[in-house]
């Protein structure tokens, strides 16, 4: 019997299992699918990761490497190449692996932590011919940053999210030709730096509110038609541009991946396609956590750290016999606010603080974020920028959520 | 006045810089970005990360990293270095794969360890 099972061994799982270690956590195992720990961030060979956590600027690998080497020094087992298949409510995991056969390991707590994938051009029907030439900007850069192979010469980016903003500049770097960025929403879905250092560098148009509407092609993308669209996302006729390209990279999105949640009836939002939290983590199914993308989808990595910490540490507390109690209250998004993690705080659970991670459906400026239970204001908190792309927090201190009964709601004001 | 995104953290600060006032700083969050606005503003760097070739690892490719800025016009030339470069495992994070990128005074370093497999 495990006191704590991991399922992944990118970022959120090593946060997640170093922190349970340090709250007194013995048996602890992280189950990895991939041949190596790290994740997604081995492929993420740009910098600007770890500034909140390590107060320096490190590439992907480099701020894996720091949480791998920290596992190194306790004595939390890793079982790479292993493929975690079900979870049931009685928290046994099904796994399965070349080297170990078929398992069914049990825990007293399971950290998920499975992180997230990419939409993919069928979730988002482009029109067209079906050629090669069209990749999800995760995948191209995998194949160009890790496996050696160079995926196009000339290049169309759907999508303005930072993975495509950064294969942008990357693809650039190479030698190929990035023709333009493409991004449907009338705002960009990445961060203002990487737009600043990633298309402005290299003279890379960005086309807000266009998206791409034909694609031609036998064998290999030739072409594809781009058009401005209108306020309501419908392509705007006679303002069509062709680009002659043979790549797309989709960067439209990121899903969280959780067929495992589901295949355990644990609750999932909706809002967020990730389980439904509690403030410290846990999910609907006693001792079963959740955290970092497979929860919902963060701009940075130093986020899902902090937040996996979190997990971990209150997985460590439940497989060592505290379990949470109290009435639970319920996070509800207001105006302006498309999600909120946690969605419910049980507020004797809470020692100080509980923060609040949310994202807004629109960009504001001098803006307040306001903070009701009922008809009373809780608090408000200053803003001077908000955007969909960039996500937010607030902290609530413990003595404001003791006045609040029901629920609590989160809305911008403008 | 001259606008500017603040590129030092992914927070993007939008800077206002008064180029004849000394480069005065407005709308920056932390003193790093009145650091970022007169460079970039006067002689612009950025650090470069890219991949080389490496055999006998687990991957065919080897993430480096310039260990300090260089001058953005000179990206293009470093990337050039990298041609050609083919490291063997195992590779030690932080070993030197380009000395002296174009005379700046930097080195591409790699920025993950790779054992032999």
């Amino acid at each position: 019997m495990y006191d704590l099972i991991v399922v992944g061994g990118g970022p959120a799982g090593l946060a997640a299992a170093y922190a349970a270690r340090q709250n007194g956590a013995k048996k602890i195992i992280i189950l990895e699918r991939d041949k190596e720990l790290g994740g997604i961030l081995n492929q993420c060979i740009h910098n600007g990761f770890g500034l909140h956590r390590f107060k320096e600027e490190l590439t992907g690998p480099e701020y894996a490497g720091r949480f791998e080497k920290m596992l190194e020094s306790t004595d939390v087992e890793v079982s790479l190449d292993t493929m975690v298949l079900s979870i049931t409510p009685r928290r046994e995991v099904h796994c399965v692996s070349a080297e170990d056969g078929y398992r069914i390991l049990e825990a007293k707590a399971i950290v998920l932590a499975m992180g997230c994938r990419e939409r993919t051009r069928g979730a988002i029907s482009i029109p067209g011919t079906r050629p090669a030439g069209v990749f999800t900007a995760g995948a191209a850069q995998r194949y160009v940053n890790m496996e050696g192979y160079m995926v196009g010469k000339r290049v169309v980016i759907l999508g303005s999210g930072d993975i495509g903003l950064i294969m942008a500049r990357r693809m650039t770097l190479e030698g190929a030709k990035v023709l333009a960025c493409v991004e449907v929403m009338p705002y960009s879905g990445g961060l203002n730096r990487n737009i600043v250092q990633c298309l402005h560098d290299y003279d890379i148009p960005l086309y807000l509110s266009h998206t791409i509407t034909d694609i031609k092609g036998d064998r290999r993308v030739e072409q594809v038609t781009v058009a401005k669209v209108d306020e309501n996302r419908k392509p705007i006729k006679g303002s069509e541009m062709i680009f002659d390209c043979d790549t797309i990279l989709l960067s439209v999105g990121l899903i969280p991946e959780n067929e495992l949640t589901r295949g355990a009836g644990i609750e999932i939002d909706r809002r967020t396609n990730g389980a439904v939290v509690y403030e410290n983590m846990e999910t609907s199914m006693d001792g079963v956590f959740a955290c970092g993308n497979v929860v919902h989808v963060h701009d940075l990595v130093d986020f899902v750290s902090a937040e996996s910490e979190r997990a971990g540490a209150a997985a460590a507390k439940y497989a060592l016999g505290g379990e949470a109690a109290g009435e639970a209250i319920d996070v509800k998004n207001g105006d302006g606010v498309s999600y909120t993690v946690p969605q419910k705080i049980r507020i004797d659970n809470v020692e100080k603080a509980c923060e609040i991670f949310f994202r807004v459906r629109k960009i504001y400026k001098d803006s307040k974020i306001v903070v009701k239970s009922g008809e009373t204001q809780l608090a408000s908190f200053k803003r001077e920028h908000l955007a969909p792309g960039e996500m937010e927090h607030i902290t609530l201190p413990k003595v404001l959520l003791d006045k609040a009964s029901g629920e609590i709601v989160v809305s911008v004001e403008e | 006045m001259k606008e500017l995104i603040c590129i030092v953290c992914p927070k993007g600060c939008h800077l206002k810089v008064d180029v004849d006032k000394d480069f005065a700083v407005t709308g920056n969050g932390c003193a790093r970005g009145v650091e970022y606005a007169k460079a970039e503003l006067t002689h612009p760097t950025r650090v470069v990360t890219s991949s080389v070739c490496v055999e006998g690892a687990l991957h065919r490719r080897c993430p480096v990293k310039t260990n300090g800025a260089i001058p953005k016009e000179k990206i293009a030339d470093a990337m050039k270095t990298l041609d050609g470069v083919c490291l063997k495992a195992p590779v030690a994070l932080g070993a030197v794969v380009v000395e002296n990128v174009c005379g700046t005074g930097v080195d591409f370093v790699s920025t993950r360890e790779l054992e032999v497999v």
